[in-house]
Order: C-alpha cells, then sequence, then structure tokens
C-alpha cells in the first residue's frame, strides 16, 4: 500500500508538463479576447464571439486531456496506432472530395456546426504508427529497408495533405525526423536537408557564383578535415566518390532551383518566399502580412503596451490575428517579456518533453514523445517564425494559443498521450 | 553532459529560442522604425481648421469674414447600391455626373481603398439640409463643414487678396506650417497678413482600423489640442471710400491710392479693373476666366505698375529748384508755347498766359517754366559736373520716397525707377549728356517711373509739408501690433518753409475759377478748400495717361489722393474728377447736387468692357 501512495499522482504524473500545457492555453485565450476586443466587445466567456468559444473549447480540451490521463489504459494508443492511421489516411483522402472550399484548400469536414481537419488528427496517429512500427523488438533504422518505410509512413500522410493544399501542414511533417534522428538515422540526412535549404536560398537570392562557390567550399573543407584523415583506402575513396556525388546533385539542386522555384511553386508561395528574402518589396500585396505582423510586435518595445491597449492587432492592421498571428498580439501588448515568456514555456515544454521521452524505458513512449517535440518544435519554428519575419508565411497554428478547437484539441490530445504514457511507465516500474 | 543525441537535439532547440528571441529582441527594442509605422498606422490626427482671422475697415465694417460651406464627400468603399436619379435630385446634380463619378471610383478602386473624396464641393444650403434629412438613403456619402471667406463689401478684390489651397512649393518653403488641404492667403492682404489671420491648427487624435474607420480617441483625448482662431485684423481702409472708388473706376483701368496723410494710413487702394469678390471664395472655379482677361485683373496696379509721373511730378523739381536756391517764387519765365532746349527742338506747352512765376506755372502748368527750373538745378555752378548736379537731384527725389520701395505692408510691391547719373553715363558715355538731353524730366517724362502709392505718397507729403509716414493697410489693435517703422515720420531733403511756397499753387489750381487757365478749376468743392495737381503723362501705349493728385482741405489735410486713369486723357478731365468726388465723398459723406451731373458722367463712361 505504501509504494502505491508513494505513487501517486503527485509523483507518476508530469506536472510540469500539464501546467506549461495550462498556462500557454490561457495565454493564447487571453490573448484572443485582446486581439478581438474592439470589433467583438463581450465577456471573456461570451459564447457568441471568439473569445468564448475558446474558453469552451479550453474546458473540452482541459475534459479531453484528463480522460487521456486517467481513464484510459494508454496500452490502448499501441494497440490503435495502426488501424486509426488507416483511418485517417482515409479520412485525409476523402475530404479532398467531400470537403468543403475554405480559403482554397480542400481539408476540413463540417458536421453540423463543428468542422475539423484530418489534418490535425493524422499528425497525432502518424506519431502513434511510427512509435508503434519503429518500437517493435529488433527494428533497426539501419537495417536494410526499414528507414525508407519510415519515410514512406511519414511521406505519405503529408503527400495527401499537399494535394488537399495544405502545404504549411504538410511541412510540420518534417519534424519527424526529429525522432529518426534519435532513433539512429544519419546526421547526414539532416546536413544535407539543411544544405538543399541554404542553396536554394542562396540561389535565389545572390549573384549565380555564390551556390556554386558555396558547394565548393563545403566540399573543399570536407575533404581536408574529413577525408584526408581516413587512412584505409578503399574506406577513404568511397567517402571521396560520396562527396563527389554530393556536390555534384548540389550543383543540379542550383540548377534546377529556378525551375521548380517558377513551375512548381503557386503564385502565392513565390511571392511569400521572395518577400522573406527581400527580393520583393510589396507591402500592399504580399508582404502586407509579415509587415504588418512585424509592426505590431516591433511596436511592443520592451514591455509592450499593455493589456488591451494594442492597436495594430486589435484595430485588423494584422490579418488572421486570433489564429495564425496570435503571436502578435503578445508581442505588441506584452513586449519583449512577453515574447520571452512564452519562448520559454515553449522551449520548456518542448525540452522536457524530449527528456522525459529520453529517459523512457519504453521504445514506444519515447519515440512517440520525440515525434510530438519534432512537431511541436516545427510549428513553433515555422509561425513564430513567419510573425518575425524569418520563414515565409506559412498558415499553420501556434499550438495551443491560436483559436480554433481542431488545433487546440489535437495539440491537447497529443500532448496528454504523452503524459499518460509516461505515466504508466512510472506507476510500474 | 554527454553530447548524445538527446543533448543535440536540446541544444538545437534553445539554438532555435535563442535565435527567435535575438530577432524579436532586434525589432521590438534595437529597430525603433516599427514603433513609427505603429504610430502612422493606427494613429490619426484629425485636424481641426481654426476660423480665418475676419478683417475690418476702420469703421469696425467687416470686409472679409467667414461662412460655412458644405462639401459633400464620399467613400467609395462603403457606397452601397443607391438611387442615383434621387440622389441627383437631392443635391442638385445630374444622373451622368454620378454615374460617371462613380465609374471612375470603381475603375480606380484600389487605388483609392478606404479613402473619402469630395463628391461636390460647396453644396447650396438648401441641397445640404435636403441630403442630410435622406442620407441614410445614401451609405457612404457625407457631409463636411467647412469655413471659407465671405465678402460682404464689393471693396477691393485685389487689396483684399484670395486664399488657395497650399501647392507643394509653398508647403516646401515654410516647412512643417501646413498640410496638403490647407488653406493659405495668396495675395492681398491675406497673404500680407498670413501669419495673424491664419490661426493655430487643433487636433484630435484618433485610432483607426485597418479600413481606416476611426475606432476611439486616443489616450481619451488627452493629447488633442484645440483650434486657434486666427487674429482679426484691422485695416486702415475705409470700406464706403473704397467702394465708390471702385465704382468709378469702373470700366476704367488705373488706379486710386488714397492715404491719411497724418498717419500714412491708405484710405483707399483701387486698382480697376479689379476682381470681383464674388469670386473671390472660389477663386480656383474662375482662375482661367480672369487669367483670360486682358485687363489683367489679378495685376495690382497700385503697387505694381510703374508709370511716368507726368505734370504732377512738377512739384517735386520746383520744391528741388527752391531747396537748391536755384529758384524764387516770383521768378518769372516766359513760354512761347514751349520750351527750346536746343536749336529746332521744343518742349511744348498749351496756351496759357505768359510770363509766369512759380505759383501761376503750378497752377497751369506751365512745361517750359519747370525746364528752366531743372536746367538751374542741373547746371548750378555749385556742381562741378552735370553727373554730380544729377546725383543730388536724384538724392532729392529719393527722398520723396520714389525709386525705391516704400515699404508698405502690402505684399509685391515694386519701386518705380529713378535713372542714376551713372545709368546716362552709359547710355550716352561720361559727360557726352547734358540737361538737354533729359530735359522731359522736367515735366515728369522720360527715364522715370513711379507707383500709383508713390504719387499717392508725394500727395500725403504735400499735405504734410514735408514728411510722410509709410502707407500702410494694418492698423494697430488688440490682437495685432503693426512694425513701429510705420509710425515713424520720414522727412524729405526739402525744408519745410518751400512746401509752404507750393502750396497756393495747387490751392489755385483747383480754386482759382475757370477762366483764370487754372488746371483743375472742374474739381473744386466750395468749402473743401482742395489742392491738387494735375498729370498727362505721354506713354508709348496710345493715348495721355490722366493723372491727378490732391489732399483737402488745404490747412490739417485729412486726406490725400492720387488716381491714374490708363489713356484716358489729361489729368483734368478723369482722374481730377475722380479724385476730387472722393475727397468730397470721404470729407462730407455725401456729393454736391451740383456734382451729381460730373458723378454720372464718370460712372457711366466706360473706356472698355
Amino acid at each position: 500500500m505504501t509504494t502505491t501512495l508513494d505513487r501517486g499522482l503527485r509523483k507518476t504524473v508530469d506536472w510540469s508538463l500539464v501546467v506549461s500545457w495550462l498556462l500557454l492555453v490561457l495565454i493564447g485565450w487571453v490573448n484572443i479576447y485582446a486581439s478581438i476586443q474592439s470589433s467583438e466587445p463581450s465577456s471573456m466567456f461570451d459564447l457568441h464571439y471568439r473569445c468564448g468559444m475558446q474558453f469552451l473549447w479550453f474546458l473540452v480540451a482541459l475534459a479531453m486531456g484528463m480522460v487521456v490521463l486517467f481513464a484510459v489504459n494508454p496500452r490502448l494508443w499501441e494497440v490503435i496506432s495502426s488501424p486509426a492511421y488507416l483511418v485517417v489516411l482515409v479520412l485525409l483522402v476523402a475530404v479532398i472530395f467531400l470537403g468543403a472550399e475554405h480559403k482554397g484548400s480542400h481539408s476540413w469536414f463540417t458536421v453540423g456546426s463543428v468542422s475539423f481537419q484530418p489534418a490535425e488528427i493524422s499528425k497525432i496517429t502518424t506519431s502513434l504508427f511510427l512509435a508503434m512500427m519503429m518500437s517493435q523488438a529488433g527494428f533497426r533504422l539501419s537495417a536494410r529497408g526499414n528507414l525508407l518505410r519510415a519515410f514512406l509512413l511519414i511521406g505519405l500522410p503529408a503527400l495527401i495533405i499537399v494535394l488537399e493544399r495544405e502545404t504549411g501542414s504538410a511541412l510540420v511533417y518534417a519534424g519527424f525526423l526529429l525522432a529518426l534522428y534519435r532513433e539512429g538515422m544519419s546526421g547526414w540526412y539532416l546536413f544535407f536537408i539543411g544544405m538543399a535549404i541554404v542553396l536554394f536560398v542562396l540561389t535565389l537570392a545572390t549573384p549565380a557564383w555564390v551556390p556554386f562557390a558555396f558547394i565548393g567550399l563545403v566540399l573543399a573543407l570536407f575533404l581536408l578535415f574529413h577525408v584526408r584523415p581516413i587512412r584505409h583506402m578503399r574506406l577513404r575513396r568511397r567517402y571521396l566518390t560520396r562527396a563527389l556525388l554530393s556536390a555534384v546533385a548540389g550543383v543540379l539542386l542550383v540548377f534546377s532551383t529556378n525551375f521548380v522555384f517558377r513551375y512548381l511553386l503557386r503564385d502565392y508561395q513565390r511571392n511569400r518566399i521572395e518577400v522573406v528574402l527581400g527580393l520583393k518589396d510589396d507591402p500592399a500585396g504580399a508582404g502586407y502580412n509579415v509587415r504588418q505582423s512585424m509592426i505590431a510586435i516591433g511596436s511592443g518595445g520592451l514591455f509592450g503596451k499593455g493589456f488591451l491597449h494594442g492597436t495594430q492587432t486589435a484595430y485588423g492592421f494584422v490579418p488572421e490575428q486570433t489564429t495564425d498571428f496570435i503571436f502578435c498580439t503578445v508581442g505588441e501588448e506584452w513586449g519583449f517579456f512577453g515574447c520571452l515568456v512564452v519562448l520559454l514555456l515553449y522551449a520548456y515544454l518542448i525540452g522536457r518533453i524530449i527528456v522525459d521521452a529520453d529517459a523512457s524505458r519504453e521504445a514506444f513512449t519515447r519515440i512517440y514523445g520525440y515525434c510530438v517535440a519534432g512537431l511541436l518544435s516545427m510549428h513553433l519554428l515555422i509561425n513564430v517564425g513567419m510573425t518575425i519575419g524569418l520563414v515565409p508565411v506559412i498558415g499553420i497554428t501556434l499550438p495551443l494559443m491560436s483559436y480554433g478547437g481542431s488545433s487546440l484539441l489535437a495539440f491537447t490530445l497529443l500532448i496528454f498521450i504523452f503524459i499518460a504514457l509516461h505515466r504508466q511507465e512510472n506507476k510500474y516500474f | 553532459m554527454i553530447l548524445d543525441r538527446k543533448n543535440k537535439l536540446l541544444i538545437a532547440l534553445a539554438l532555435l529560442v535563442a535565435v527567435m528571441l535575438g530577432r524579436i529582441f532586434h525589432i521590438q527594442v534595437m529597430d525603433g522604425r516599427y514603433k513609427s509605422d505603429s504610430v502612422r498606422n493606427a494613429m490619426v490626427r484629425q485636424y481641426v481648421a481654426p476660423p480665418r482671422g475676419i478683417i475690418y475697415d476702420r469703421n469696425g465694417a467687416i470686409l472679409v469674414g467667414n461662412r460655412m460651406s458644405y462639401d459633400l464627400l464620399v467613400t467609395p468603399r462603403e457606397v452601397s447600391r443607391f438611387d442615383t436619379a434621387a440622389l441627383a435630385e437631392v443635391v442638385d446634380t445630374s444622373v451622368a455626373f454620378i454615374k460617371e463619378r462613380m465609374q471612375y471610383y470603381a475603375a480606380n478602386a484600389r487605388r483609392i481603398g478606404w479613402q473619402t473624396l469630395p463628391f461636390i464641393k460647396q453644396l447650396d444650403e438648401i441641397s445640404c439640409q435636403r441630403f442630410v434629412e435622406e442620407q441614410y438613403r445614401f451609405p457612404g456619402f457625407k457631409i463636411e463643414t467647412r469655413t471659407i471667406r465671405d465678402y460682404p463689401f464689393n471693396a477691393g478684390g485685389n487689396l483684399l487678396g484670395y486664399i488657395s489651397e497650399v501647392s507643394p512649393e509653398y508647403m516646401e518653403r515654410h516647412p512643417g506650417e501646413y498640410r496638403p488641404g490647407d488653406y493659405y492667403g495668396k495675395t492681398g492682404l491675406e497673404a500680407a497678413r498670413e501669419k495673424d489671420l491664419r490661426g493655430e491648427k487643433g487636433y484630435h487624435i484618433y485610432l483607426r482600423d485597418a479600413r481606416n474607420r476611426v475606432q476611439t480617441a486616443y489616450n481619451d483625448g488627452k493629447d488633442d489640442k484645440l483650434a486657434v482662431p486666427g487674429k482679426d485684423v484691422i485695416t486702415t481702409i475705409d470700406a464706403h471710400l473704397q467702394q465708390y472708388g471702385q465704382q468709378l473706376m469702373q470700366g476704367k483701368k488705373g488706379s486710386v491710392v488714397a492715404i491719411e496723410p497724418e498717419t500714412g494710413e491708405i484710405l483707399a487702394m483701387v486698382s480697376s479693373p479689379c476682381i470681383d469678390v464674388s469670386v473671390l471664395s472660389d477663386v480656383g472655379k474662375h482662375y482661367p476666366e480672369i487669367a483670360r482677361n486682358p485687363g489683367k485683373p489679378m495685376f495690382n496696379r497700385t503697387v505694381m505698375a510703374s508709370y511716368p509721373p507726368g505734370s504732377v511730378f512738377k512739384i517735386v523739381n520746383g520744391l528741388i529748384g527752391l531747396q537748391e536756391g536755384v529758384l524764387r517764387p516770383n521768378y518769372h519765365y516766359a513760354c512761347y508755347k514751349g520750351y527750346q532746349y536746343s536749336s529746332g527742338h521744343t518742349l511744348g506747352c498749351h496756351n496759357h498766359p505768359s510770363p509766369i512765376d512759380l505759383n501761376e506755372a503750378i497752377m497751369m502748368s506751365c512745361n517750359a517754366y519747370f525746364c528752366h527750373v531743372l536746367k538751374n538745378v542741373l547746371e548750378n555752378p555749385r556742381y562741378d559736373s552735370i553727373s554730380t548736379a544729377f546725383s543730388a537731384w536724384r538724392q532729392y527725389v529719393m527722398s520723396f520716397g520714389f525709386g525705391q520701395k516704400l515699404g508698405s505692408d502690402f505684399p509685391a510691391e515694386l519701386g518705380g525707377n529713378i535713372p542714376s547719373a551713372n545709368f546716362y553715363n552709359r547710355r550716352y558715355g561720361r559727360n557726352h549728356w547734358r540737361f538737354p538731353t533729359i530735359v522731359s524730366l522736367s515735366i515728369g517724362q522720360g527715364e522715370i517711373g513711379a507707383t500709383p502709392l508713390q504719387i499717392a505718397n508725394l500727395a500725403a507729403i504735400l499735405a504734410n509739408r514735408g514728411w510722410y509716414r509709410i502707407p500702410h493697410i494694418v492698423k494697430d489693435s488688440e490682437s495685432i501690433s503693426i512694425d513701429p517703422k510705420y509710425h515713424e515720420k520720414h522727412y524729405t531733403l526739402v525744408d519745410t518753409l518751400q512746401f509752404v511756397k507750393v502750396i497756393p499753387g495747387m490751392w489755385r489750381a483747383v480754386n482759382a475759377g475757370y477762366g483764370t487757365g487754372a488746371t483743375a478749376v472742374s474739381g473744386a468743392v466750395p468749402g473743401l478748400d482742395i489742392c491738387g495737381k494735375t498729370g498727362t503723362a505721354q506713354n508709348p501705349h496710345g493715348e495721355d495717361h490722366s493723372v491727378f493728385i490732391c489732399f483737402a482741405p488745404r490747412d490739417h489735410p485729412k486726406i490725400a489722393i492720387a488716381a491714374y486713369v490708363e489713356n484716358a486723357g489729361s489729368g483734368a478731365s478723369w482722374a481730377c474728377p475722380i479724385a476730387t468726388l472722393m475727397v468730397e465723398k470721404y470729407l462730407t459723406g455725401t456729393i454736391r447736387h451740383e456734382h451729381r451731373d460730373r458723378e454720372q458722367r464718370i460712372l457711366k463712361t466706360k473706356f472698355y468692357r
């Protein structure tokens, strides 16, 4: 009996995660109120308005979180992972044909007055399925075909989401690379992805010779510090060939960049990239969102203008001020310190998940935890990055803070499944 | 700490957050650009134009006041479907006009955005009331009231000037003082007293949303500024005299300037043809027709036209002669219908008794007499050469305010011209010119030019017997104190003693009666003791200019006046009656019965349409 008491709620649940979750949701709710108080003056609980609705969603999310934490056997998640993955894949495809068009994308199901995005659920099911597959006994990423299988598993929903014209949501799937990396995927993959992004930017934003010079430089450094010290001749030759092949691939990438940029991207995507690279100054058109968003955040100063004293967000200068650009309200009304608090909370949440996951004895929990951390990081990077002009405008939510039930419930479920998995481990070991 | 993959990822996370915080710190704290951008974004200053100062005449009558004007504005984005025919009827315009405007807005919708534009300017009051009643039917349209200038007196379009929207160049010359859409005094008094009349703009600061809709007052209106009304200006003008002068000058080109000699205050300043005050409040609309008018109504002749002064200038020469000691009042000179200044060249004169003394010469305006006078001045043995003698003469003339700007408070004043000895040295060569070369200066012709204001000032100098105060049009009042220079006496280089010697001639010119040879007997008004001098200025533009100066009464004069009628003939025929009628009107308040015919003749005569 004493042992169960010792391992009671206080010890088994990682409350710091729950508290971070709670704080972020409440901060989001307060800022939603601030950003609409001029156009929708109401009490914070009035269900006719977005702020009240968000509070309702918060209550639902809280209830769901508690159910996940205390009422559902965490084993369930592992069991349902494959059927859930398949069902959601079907939903993802179905929504293309059945979903109502919403701002040019076909990704929303509407049932009665409630609408939801299968893409949000897909993040959870993909994480679960990935964790399930990779936690099988004897599974090693380095084994032949396994990495490809993992890529396929992640890529399939992402591809369908691209077809739904929700490219931004699909981009988030890159977060799974975090879990793959932890599980033994070669760091070179990350290196090549990073290089590809750098080359893409250099090709678009600098004179034509710069990307080639960059490839040459990286190649030279690699040969000098990585290949030359190798004594073993065959190994050395193999590295040399691979390096040269990579360089050739890089050159090809540079040549194809303009083609990709011009023909594969849509106009609005091209414009947004041009804006963030500073190639295009279009404050009234494609650059409007970013410019207004940066003005809102930039005008906040060190301590902000104070709660309900923001002008840029409340008066509609910043578009989507309750959803994708909710961070602007934080920046404008609470200033640098508000941003600091919010970002540190996110960093704490993600970091804590990584630490908990890594300490886990069960591969399933660990891999799932890294998936969650990866997804949250990608959302954070893209969403906050876009509001401060670091990343092109990509319409995805700020987890837990943006207005909207679909997103809030999905992230709550995502996080609470991890908390539940983590708790169960504490309970029995 | 081991650098395993978990820790690498944690470090990456920390780096990510650090980079974002760095960027946020940069745009929030280090880069001030975004703060000013946000001010521009959200704060609107709604400026409140102060009422412009009122311009009064010397007796308290309003020359320029303010009245409300109603403009119909439209915000095209807020317009929804409405009954164009109904709007056309309400605001009294055509359906075609409305359709044409709406099409224009639709075509330029992106550029116009949420701006509010003027739709119809200066709506009349009845249309405005009708519109306000039915405003609900026309969303997006609204009335804006502003004050415009109002002219209760038809007195002095050129004198008063007009206000106009500021031009970019004007704003550049007065940085920070004006905003686009503001009005400023462009000419006349409005320009001269712009700084007093305009007042200080006030403003409300509002916060607006992205659609340019005002949301709330900023900081509860604590930072708002009240408008300070413009200062009222009391002018020296006598509205009735000004109006009467304009009536008399109707249909004639020229100008009349009346000055109160004691103070230098300008009583009337008529430039004809002039801009009618009815178009002043909306000059922009009438500008093309004003610009086309061959009479150049915008040209203020009183201060900008430089004419040869003609015979009125003889008095100046006479005074110089007296002062130099080369002329005495009892000097008699003969006139043989002219003055032969070199063999075969005669400067002609009209038929009058001969020989005559100074006063008779003034009274009869003898040309020959004043040729002798100027000869005496320039060939005075006191001076070693004609150049030095001429320079001395010029000094005298300049002391009468000729040949330079008087420094009046009226804008755009010109200085006229008195040639220098160097001018003749350059033209004829040093020592190659003598008195006969410049003989026409004796009678106020030749290379000299004077503005009507300067000639009126001469009349004031004669009235004061030797001094003047700079003519000005603004009086000291509670709100405005004028430059002290307008209170200073300026003495001429001729002693008062000498002035006294020429006054009888001027008196006799008017009051000697018919048959005496006096030139201005038609201007006599019994009891007023008008002293005057006619002039008939030859000019290359056709008929002679008719010139007359006078002051009255002879002792303690109350008014000095100069009239200049272009291409009208002799001074006695037009300028003299106009000036003396104005003197009579000013001093007695009415026109005697026996002068009514004369008045009617002047009023009815129009030299041009």
